[in-house]
């Protein structure tokens, strides 16, 4: 990197309980404010008291992907946090933490620690939260940052708690401050001024602004780690926004609700996590039978089972695959970053809407719940939506009631029985899509049915099977499906065409993989990266002829079994040289590629599993 | 919604519906005998004497032999899932407000496999009318019991006498929050689409309890045995209002098994009346999608 890349990483570290979201907050909004780039992950454990929580912001003035690989300042809020992390800082970093409370290991040589006597500092008080504050003033001084910038922010964050604690803050901010200037040296560089002031967001606020942006109506959920944010975003802008948000009492409620608020017309979503997403499973093959369009989000953990609530991993591939019986239609998409599920989202309610077919969406915890730097200009708000053949208005010129009836107005009366509105919901045509007429206009009553049915919505699953309808029926709903993925845009090969290694990925590894494609090349190997954020519609042809023109193809994968690997050859054909897989519940760092990029370069193995140092 | 503007030859047609107007593209394909054919006619001369039309109804089934309702009842309709019937029918009705939406379905669905959203669909008050037909087994899968079936009885599952209690669904119901608990039984057509009828104009969850004897497999809770017992609360000076009355007629089951209005709470707000989106602008889902320009930027600031 050149002298002009500022690159620079913070990491706080202590219990749950001890505060570390809130000095995080306030880091975000300095950083983004001056226009500095921005990517966070936060390691957490599924407790609200104790454990260890480890929160790496990093900050550049280039646009960055991943939270990185190293650390420049460690900031201990408790002594574990020390005794688990000194070993890692290196050559020109700091450690910052409270020296009443916390004794420092021996640290590496270049490694500056920056005790600070809080209870000195503080004037004795008692507030535990206090030596956040305090260390806040300091990681100013170090970084090279004025505090009036420090005190504007903490004034707005503590505005609404009223200026007494505005003040107290202030006052706390400010000695530290003023210990760490009269006591440490910053570092050589300081944080830079980007060109314009940048906005902020986590992956499940994009999913859920996405769906907002898409026109959804209806937002139903029940709390799940990691995808529960996207339920209260929404909750948070329901009523200013026109959006029904519930809260619902389980996941199958969530998915059936969400159903039936689409099939009465509304843009529906909800959102879970792997063990939520199996009780939807059913309701899944329901919207695909009955032809609603309703959006399925995804967020995986670890799992399997309840797994690690608050780890990430991409293992919930095969589940969205095969969830619900039968061969049905339904798009699988896994966008690669917060912004591309911002975007993913109102493409997605096109295509369902267009198809009326169920989609879902996997996200995982490193995308919802990171939070990341957006330029505010790459957000649209607005995007383009398109609901497919759907009828809203009603027709008088027909009559719902049976015909023949005395009470009729006589038309209509091509069909047997009732109504003889000759509505057909299920109509078979060319492209297998039948004009959705929605429930409450007059001149188009009609049943939908879970059960397999003829194009009137009539049983033919019970009484009246018929080999040849259900035949039809199912080769309706396939047509629907007939070319889609043309009307999707394929992946793109990033990186030169004659690489020396073509790294596979599929979606939240876009960032890691595009970081260490760049390191790799500073090593002198070429590479390039081929993302597939499409799952279903799969691109087949243009994946087949970007990997079969491919000198060495390594598939990268946040799992154990190589998920993407066995689909990738289930649907192509296709082998690759080589795999690169992490399933400790850490996501990957982009020296995790680069050095299993570098041993199968030099023939130690076709399948490299690195090694999280970070142990949190 | 154009629903709203109904031209002058509607009105002039909307008059006269005869129940057989509400009668579906296919004739029912329950057993000759069966309950469930009382209950549908109940509800097509119900929807008749409120002066609805077909396309103002959404019927909402889950799975079973009544829950094939939908099917021969002209109306919107929907048949789901087994036991997701409430929530599926919650999330319409939160679509649409506008729809009467009438669930159906049997015991085993709504009080076995979707127990937990009769519960909660009860809690919530949800503005629509759940008729259950309940006959104590389970007679689609071929007669085995259902969380309705009484102590001892056999049955395929239960070929030595079933050992496990009944749940009481109108006690259930108003300790769960049902703001209109009511029972039937099929073979007292005229009184059971009063019920329906009461139901129906009911601001809020209407649940109605509905005995809809199973003539093929259930041979101890049949005409016979619940003729000469049901006795209609309103033929008694039984008060609605008070819940713990109801809680005790309702758990009266031997020589007399009251049918009847058990327990009403008028103008508790629905959940649709307490959500403020639902305040102006008609049904959600005819509402305009997207962002206007105020709404956008708002989301933008408070990400800056």
């Amino acid at each position: 990197m050149n002298s002009a890349t500022f690159d620079f990483a913070i990491a706080i570290g202590g219990a749950a309980g001890q505060g570390i979201a809130t000095p995080g907050n306030i880091l975000a909004r300095i950083f983004i404010r001056r226009g500095l780039h921005f990517n966070a992950y936060n390691a957490y454990q599924s407790i609200i008291r104790g454990g260890h929580i480890f929160l790496t912001i990093r900050i550049s003035n280039r646009k960055i992907h991943s939270h990185g690989d190293k650390l420049d300042l460690l900031v201990c809020l408790n002594q574990d946090t020390m005794d688990r992390h000194l070993r890692i800082m290196g050559q020109q970093t700091r450690v910052i933490f409270n020296s009443d409370t916390i004794k420092p290991g021996e640290a590496a040589e270049g490694a500056q620690c920056c005790p600070l006597p809080i209870v000195e500092l503080t004037d004795n008080n008692r507030n535990k939260l206090v030596q956040n504050t305090v260390a806040l003033g300091a990681i100013m001084h170090l970084i090279g940052l004025d505090f009036q910038t420090l005190e504007d922010i903490l004034t707005l964050q503590f505005q609404r708690k009223g200026q007494a604690v505005i003040d107290e803050n202030v006052v706390v901010a400010r000695a530290g401050f003023d210990y760490a200037d009269a006591n440490f040296a910053p570092f050589p560089v300081p944080a830079p001024i980007g060109p314009r002031p940048l906005a902020i967001w986590t992956g499940n606020e994009a999913l859920a602004m996405g769906g907002a942006a898409a026109g959804v109506k209806f937002y139903c959920a029940y709390p799940m780690s990691p995808s529960t944010g996207v339920l209260h975003w929404m909750a948070q802008n329901a009523r200013d926004l026109g959006i029904m948000v519930r809260q619902v009492e389980d996941e199958i409620a969530v998915a059936n609700m969400a159903i039936g608020a689409a099939h009465a017309g509304c843009r529906a979503m909800c959102a879970t996590s792997g063990g939520g997403f199996a009780l939807m499973t059913e309701a899944i093959g329901s919207a695909g039978m009955m032809e609603i369009p309703v959006v399925f989000i995804n967020v995986q953990r670890a799992g399997p089972s309840t797994g690690v609530p608050t780890k990430t991993e991409q293992g919930d591939l095969w589940q969205a695959l095969g969830a619900s019986q039968g061969d049905f239609e339904r798009f699988i998409v896994a966008p690669k970053d917060a912004l591309d599920a911002f975007n993913t989202v109102p493409e997605l309610f096109n295509l369902v809407d267009k198809c009326q077919c169920p989609g879902i969406v996997i996200s995982d915890l490193l995308i919802s719940e990171g939070t990341f730097s957006v330029d505010p200009d790459d957000i649209d708000m607005q995007p383009q939506i398109e609901r497919g053949d759907l009828i809203t208005e009603p027709r008088t010129d027909v009559s719902d009631l049976p015909s023949g009836s005395q009470s009729g107005n006589g038309y209509g009366e091509g069909l047997v029985g009732a109504p003889s509105n000759g509505y057909l919901r299920y109509e078979i045509t060319e492209s297998g899509i039948s004009p959705r007429a929605l429930p409450g206009l007059e001149g188009y009553v009609h049943v939908v049915a879970t059960d397999e049915h003829d194009e009137d919505g009539v049983l033919i699953s019970d009484e009246y099977t018929n080999p040849h309808k259900r035949r039809k029926m199912v080769e309706k709903r396939a047509r629907k499906f007939k070319g889609i993925a043309t009307q999707i845009a394929p992946p793109q090969l990033e990186g030169p065409e004659d690489a020396e290694v073509t790294l596979i990925g599929w979606g939240s590894t876009y960032g890691v993989i595009k970081e260490a494609v760049e390191q790799l090349k500073q090593e002198g190997v070429t590479v390039n990266h081929l993302p597939i954020k499409w799952i279903v519609p799969l691109h087949v042809e243009a994946v087949t002829d970007i990997v079969s023109r491919s000198r060495r193809t390594i598939i990268v994968e946040n799992n154990y079994s190589g998920q993407f690997y066995r689909y990738l050859r289930s649907e192509t054909g296709l082998a690759v040289d080589g795999h690169i897989r992490k399933y400790d519940g850490e996501p990957f760092m982009p020296h995790h590629i680069v050095d299993g990029v570098l041993e199968q370069l030099a023939g130690k193995t076709d399948r490299s599993v690195p090694i999280q140092e970070i142990m949190v | 919604m154009s629903v709203e503007t109904v031209t002058q030859d509607v009105v002039e047609e909307a008059v006269q519906l005869k129940p057989k107007d509400f009668k579906g593209k296919v004739d029912p394909d329950w057993c000759p005998g069966c309950g469930d054919f009382g209950v549908l006619s109940c509800l097509q001369k119900a929807c008749v004497e409120l002066g609805l039309r077909p396309h103002e109804v959404l019927t909402v089934s889950g799975i079973g032999c009544s829950s094939n309702f939908p099917g021969y009842f002209n109306a919107y309709g929907m048949h789901t899932l087994h036991g997701r019937a409430l929530a599926v029918a919650t999330g319409a009705q939160m679509a649409n407000h506008e729809l009467t939406v009438v669930v159906t379905g049997g015991d085993g669905d709504g009080f076995g496999i979707g127990g937990n959203h009769f519960t909660h669909t009860a809690r919530r008050n949800v503005d629509l009318t759940y008729l259950v037909m309940d006959n104590q087994i389970y007679g689609l899968t071929t007669g085995q019991i259902s969380p309705t079936s009484c102590m001892e009885m056999k049955t395929k599952s239960t070929p030595f006498g079933s050992v496990e209690s009944p749940i009481n669904p109108i006690t259930a119901a108003i300790m769960n929050g049902a703001t209109f608990v009511a029972r039937g039984f099929s073979g007292d057509a005229k009184h059971l689409t009063q019920i329906i009828q009461q139901a129906m104009q009911h601001k809020g969850f209407a649940f109605v309890d509905i005995f809809s004897p199973c003539v093929t497999f259930n041979h101890d809770n049949d005409y016979p045995f619940f003729k000469p017992r049901v006795k209609r609360l309103e033929d008694e000076d039984h008060d609605p209002g008070d819940w713990k009355i109801a809680c005790e007629k309702a758990m009266v089951w031997g020589d007399t098994i009251y049918t009847g209005l058990f327990y009403q709470k008028k103008n508790v707000r629905t959940l649709g009346q307490l959500e403020p989106v639902l305040d102006e602008g008609g049904p959600l889902a005819f509402r305009p999608l997207g962002l206007n320009d105020g709404q956008g930027r708002r989301i933008l600031d408070r990400m800056m």
